[in-house]
């Protein structure tokens, strides 16, 4: 929705990418020096390295200190590497449309896919990457359709019997009017609900923005992991912070408070693990990322192997209905 | 999620003060000395709060369905001397530290001290009608409804006690949503019901969830949305997302009774609306019909 997205929050936006403007600014050096190198072939091979250093040591150093509200914006990146990129390095990939009730959703696109020795089941949201892609994905903002056929698709790989695997990276379901007449709510649930039984595995990443209940409609799994500066929250930090401080201008704090990063859920026992990404996000390295993201994929499948449809259903509910929960804490009936 | 505070504190303080607690009614007359009348907020004429109170809290004029709070919704429903309390005392905790200004632990206590409950959701057993059931009630005057680790747990707790007893399980709804305060944790609520739910469900439980004014946000996406019959009380505001983000988002002017109960009948997302003063009736009819094809008494022959 960028085009909707005020002036004034446009730049607010645009100033969370701002902690990268030392890399940034040694990054143009670096490329000014090489092009400086091949025009004149001049030895500057030294300074080149040196540089190459200290870009290595800066962006290390300024990923390692990154804040809740940059890592926000480091997962919204354009240039971050979403489903279609993945899409494009799997083996084979055949998209299977529809809710086949009322419409193609493209915020959400499901297929049959391959990777190495394993099939599966895909299911991303699509957020596209040309404005013309962005505005035909809705910006990943999928509406009930969306859900439905994601829904549709998942009881399709139960039915034969291959695991499932969802992408998460939204913003959030669609608030509008149509949404909401197609009951956009009860969508939602009822896939939550649904993914508590399906008797395949089910993997679940999220690679870039898990948007509150959007993400969840797609998200209940055998194995939750996180893209290392995605992030995951019950509501948008430009959103809690308009309710709770009502100002606006608190995104920053706001992201703070609702501990949204890889590291963060990991403590709080909400996921399983982090996928590492490249030094200085996956916007900088998208083929180191993507295939870090693959080795996830099979590593995690395999770990699949040999467990029996019931209990996969009976440990997938169990964990929900425990989650993060300290223990103790409550009574059991 | 939790997008719309529609707080009305004054409406809700109200149903305090006909459960007796006294000393809140002596501390909020001085701070609201107007609130012999309130706004209707379906039709906007003024009401004598008196009348409102013997109405079930519904408009004399529009018949506008305003928030009940839960102790209320226990009293209309379940047989009186019926009722029995379970897990009222579990308490939230501010596991993220989260800090608006208000540190939420700090937010919790005056919620606390306020109600006189400890947390948005009620459970525990009754009859309706003479007829056994789990009850659970969201109650909107708690922090707006919202959804954290206790309320998850609660309903989860109420969907195990109703399998275990072999009851249906009755539940009403008024939620702004998911409570940010708890971040991710209350997001992961909207899993632990439907688990809870999804158990439930398998083992041949049934359920009823009543959507009353106004339940939007994670709850409507979650367990609310997944029990076997849907009803709606008139006028509810209804929905995922609250209508402030919806306006925003596609900046136009949202059509009339967007939303509300009767759109959400017409457009097919509830099963029935029923409006309070029927409200008992109609549940003890309902759970009759999860008792099985051969009615117990049958009807007597009409003469």
């Amino acid at each position: 929705m960028t085009k909707d997205i005020p002036r004034p929050q446009r730049e607010r936006l645009a100033s969370g990418l701002s902690f990268e403007r030392p890399i940034k600014e040694l990054e143009s050096q670096l490329t000014e020096l090489q092009a400086l190198a091949l025009r004149t072939r001049l030895d500057i091979s030294s300074e080149i390295s040196a540089i190459q250093n200290r870009l290595q040591a800066v962006t290390e150093e300024t990923y390692r200190n990154i804040g809740a509200w940059e890592t926000v914006n480091v997962a919204r990146h354009t240039d971050r590497p979403a489903a279609m990129d993945m899409i494009a390095a799997l083996d084979e990939f055949i998209e299977l449309h529809g809710d086949k009730a009322f419409a193609d959703d493209k915020a959400i696109v499901t297929g049959l896919a391959t990777l190495k020795e394993r099939r599966f089941m895909l299911v991303a949201h699509r957020k596209g990457r040309t404005t013309k892609e962005r505005l035909a994905c809705n910006f990943g903002c999928a509406h009930p359709e969306g859900y439905r056929k994601a829904l549709r698709k998942m009881k399709l790989a139960e039915r034969m019997g291959l695991p499932i695997v969802c992408w998460i990276n939204t913003p959030g379901a669609y608030p509008g009017i149509g949404a909401e007449e197609r009951g956009q709510a009860a969508a939602i649930a009822e896939n939550i609900m649904a993914m508590c039984s399906l008797k395949v595995p089910v993997l679940v990443i999220v690679i870039g923005e898990g948007g509150s209940g959007g993400a969840l409609g797609i998200g209940v799994g055998d194995r939750v992991l996180m893209m290392e500066y995605a992030y995951y929250s019950v509501i948008s930090p430009e959103g809690c912070a308009a309710i709770l401080w009502k100002d606006g201008d608190r995104t920053s704090d706001a992201a703070e408070s609702l501990k949204l990063t890889s590291k963060d859920l990991l403590k709080l026992g909400v996921i399983d693990g982090v996928i590492p990404e490249p030094p200085g996000g996956a916007h900088r390295a998208p083929q180191l990322a993507i295939d870090e993201v693959q080795r996830t994929i099979l590593r995690e499948l395999r770990g699949f192997d040999g467990l029996k449809p019931e209990e996969l259903v009976a440990r997938r509910r169990e964990r929900y209905r425990h989650m993060a929960a300290i223990p103790g804490r409550f009574p059991s009936v | 999620m939790a997008d719309e505070k529609q707080n009305n504190p004054g409406e809700g303080d109200a149903g305090l003060d006909k459960l007796g607690e006294s000393r809140f009614r002596l501390r909020k007359k001085k701070e609201v000395p107007t609130g012999l009348w309130l706004k209707c907020e379906g039709c906007g004429q003024m009401i004598y709060r008196k009348e409102l109170e013997e109405r079930m809290r519904t408009c004399p004029a529009c018949e506008f369905h305003f928030t009940l709070p839960g102790r209320e919704r226990i009293v209309l429903v379940i047989d009186e001397g019926s009722w029995q309390e379970h897990f009222q005392d579990i308490v939230s905790i501010d596991r993220l530290d989260f800090d608006e200004g208000i540190p939420y632990a700090q937010k919790i206590q005056r919620a606390v001290e306020r109600s006189k409950q400890k947390e948005a959701l009620i459970c525990g057993l009754g009859t309706i009608h003479g007829r056994p059931v789990v009850l659970a009630v969201l109650d909107f005057t708690f922090m707006g409804g919202s959804m954290g680790e206790v309320v998850g747990e609660k309903i989860a707790l109420a969907a195990e006690l109703a399998g275990k007893l072999g009851r249906p399980l009755v539940m009403f709804t008024g939620s702004g949503g998911a409570r940010m305060h708890e971040g991710i944790l209350s997001l992961m609520q909207m899993a632990k019901t439907c688990a809870a739910l999804a158990q439930y469900q398998e083992a041949g439980g049934f359920s009823i969830c009543v959507l009353t004014h106004p339940t939007t946000g994670g709850v409507t996406a979650s367990f609310a949305s997944v029990c076997d019959i849907t009803l709606a009380e008139p006028g509810a505001l209804i929905g995922f997302a609250g209508p402030r983000v919806i306006a925003s988002t596609i900046k136009q002017e949202l059509p009339p009774g967007f939303q509300r109960a009767e759109f959400l009948l017409e457009k097919g997302q509830v099963d029935r609306i029923v409006r309070r003063a029927e409200m008992k009736d109609t549940l003890a009819k309902l759970l009759d019909y999860a008792r099985g094809p051969v009615l117990e008494v049958p009807p007597a022959p009409a003469n």
